[in-house]
């Protein structure tokens, strides 16, 4: 069942399934993202958390933070975990096997949503591989990357993907350096090769995007993947307070567009068509020196020798920016 | 001897043990009974087991407090939606006040606030409510 939600004050009205006094840093992104996305269902929700900062911080001995089902796993394993219990779910109904409080709500119309949620790095780097086997074989559930670009949880190594320029525990900035040398890894359009139905790109901070984007996933049959901007303020170093202002600046400079990528796909993995939606147009691009300007991880590239840094985000930005439009003017 | 959590009532059994005085592995509970729609029953009405983290409190993290006036607000819902400790209380499409023992403080819900003078304002922890009402700023002039 789709939940209708017009605006704020209706969306107001959901019941939290995510509790508070969790140990994660004050004006942290990910229970935002968190919240959004299990609010944006009133159906029975099953949660799988990769190793991370939402693992370690929501489900501390002997403490939960979590009033719906949920599975801790490994580091490398969550999509295999989430896809998993959709594998089992759907034999058990075939078989007329559910536990009869599930049978019931099924029977109501309420389909139990399977989600898993990851780090960047137990998505880009770690759990890509059982990512991808998931995917690939097509099991319905959505995985939804908590990205605040670093390994925020074991003190902010980098991770692939971290972007150019950012100063992290394992590429630090200082006389010789200007901090990590390579571009993150364009994650959206690698998991939309994969012939999944739905593929998003979100921020925290257009709730009502990311609501609806989510809504779409649950509907649509097969592994779904929404990348999340999750503003980090003990990586990014930006004040707690910040944090909707940092990931308003990401989105309003197009560091972090917002667009989603619609497959038609079949039970053998051919790709009928493909089709881009950007979703967000910022009404006036600001230059992205203000977004690298928030965040005093990139501090550093304002000294006169690593200007060049600058220079060369813009023209990354601003060079995706043009393709993004390009790929959606041509419908693919 | 170690304690099974299955047993455990009241929080304050549990609140100063060490991790070696639990059993380890235990299956932990966030309610006491089953509840068979969680959606449907609002956070101040649940059977919270001493398990779950709604129990416990984390606001002595903060330095500031928000401080919430009613007088000013509009309802936007602005600081509910992006509060990351669901700590804004919210019924029927109204904002009723804070949580102080979730919220760590980190003043989002100030800073989205949209209100001229803003409704919520971070005062130092150890304010008064009722002095930090009184002493609100005046309407900003636009310049």
């Amino acid at each position: 069942m789709v939940k209708k939600i017009k605006n704020l004050k209706e969306f107001s009205l959901s019941n939290d399934r995510f509790e508070g006094a969790n140990l994660m840093c004050p004006g942290c992104s990910h229970n935002i993202i968190v919240r959004e996305v299990l609010n944006a269902t009133d159906d029975p929700v099953i949660v799988a958390t990769a190793t991370g900062c939402l693992e370690v911080c929501t489900a501390v001995y002997p403490k939960t933070s979590w009033d719906v089902s949920w599975i801790h796993i490994g580091f490398e394993n969550a999509a295999v975990a989430a896809a998993t219990v959709s594998a089992a779910y759907e034999v058990m109904k075939k078989k007329g096997k559910l536990p009869p409080a599930t049978q019931k709500m099924v029977d109501e119309g309420k389909e139990p949503k399977i989600v898993a949620f990851a780090g960047d790095g137990g998505t880009y780097d770690i759990g890509f591989q059982s990512l991808s086997g998931a995917f690939e074989r097509g099991h319905n559930f959505m995985y939804v990357c908590l990205d605040n670009e670093v390994y925020a949880n074991t003190g902010g190594q980098r991770s692939s993907s971290t972007p150019i320029g950012a100063s992290t525990t394992t590429s630090p900035a200082g006389s010789v350096s200007y901090g990590e040398k390579m571009m993150k890894k364009s994650m959206v359009e690698i998991m939309a090769d994969h012939g999944a139905p739905y593929v998003a790109q979100v921020s925290p901070s257009k709730w009502k995007d990311l609501v609806k984007k989510v809504q779409k996933g649950f509907e649509v049959y097969g592994p779904v993947y929404i990348n999340a901007q999750s503003a980090c303020t003990t990586e990014w170093k930006h004040a707690p307070e910040d944090t909707i202002e940092v990931s308003d600046l990401g989105v309003d400079s197009c560091v972090w567009p917002l667009y989603e990528i619609i497959n038609e796909r079949d039970e053998h993995g051919i790709i009928y068509s493909t089709k881009l939606n950007i979703t967000y147009r910022p009404k006036k691009k600001i230059p992205v020196e203000e977004y690298l300007a928030a965040q005093p991880r990139f501090r550093h590239l304002f000294k006169p020798e690593n200007r060049h840094i600058i220079d060369l985000w813009q023209k990354a930005v601003d060079a995706r920016w043009e393709y993004l439009q390009r790929r959606e003017e041509a419908g693919v | 001897m170690a304690k099974d959590l299955k047993e455990i009532k009241d929080i304050n059994e549990i609140k100063d043990l060490g991790w070696d005085e639990l059993i380890p592995g235990a299956a932990l509970f966030s309610f006491t009974e089953p509840v068979e729609d969680v959606v449907e029953v609002p956070m101040d009405e649940r059977p919270y087991a001493a398990t779950n983290s709604h129990e416990w409190q984390v606001g002595d993290w903060r330095v500031e407090k928000p401080v919430y006036n009613r007088d000013l607000c509009i309802d936007c819902q602005f600081c509910w939606v992006f509060c990351p400790d669901m700590s804004i209380l919210s019924r029927d499409k109204k904002m009723i006040g804070v949580i102080y023992e979730h919220c760590k403080g980190c003043g989002i819900c100030v800073e989205v606030c949209p209100t001229n003078p803003k409704s919520l304002l971070m005062f130092p922890e150890h304010t008064d409510n009722n002095e930090a009402l009184a002493m609100w700023p005046k309407k900003e002039e636009k310049k």
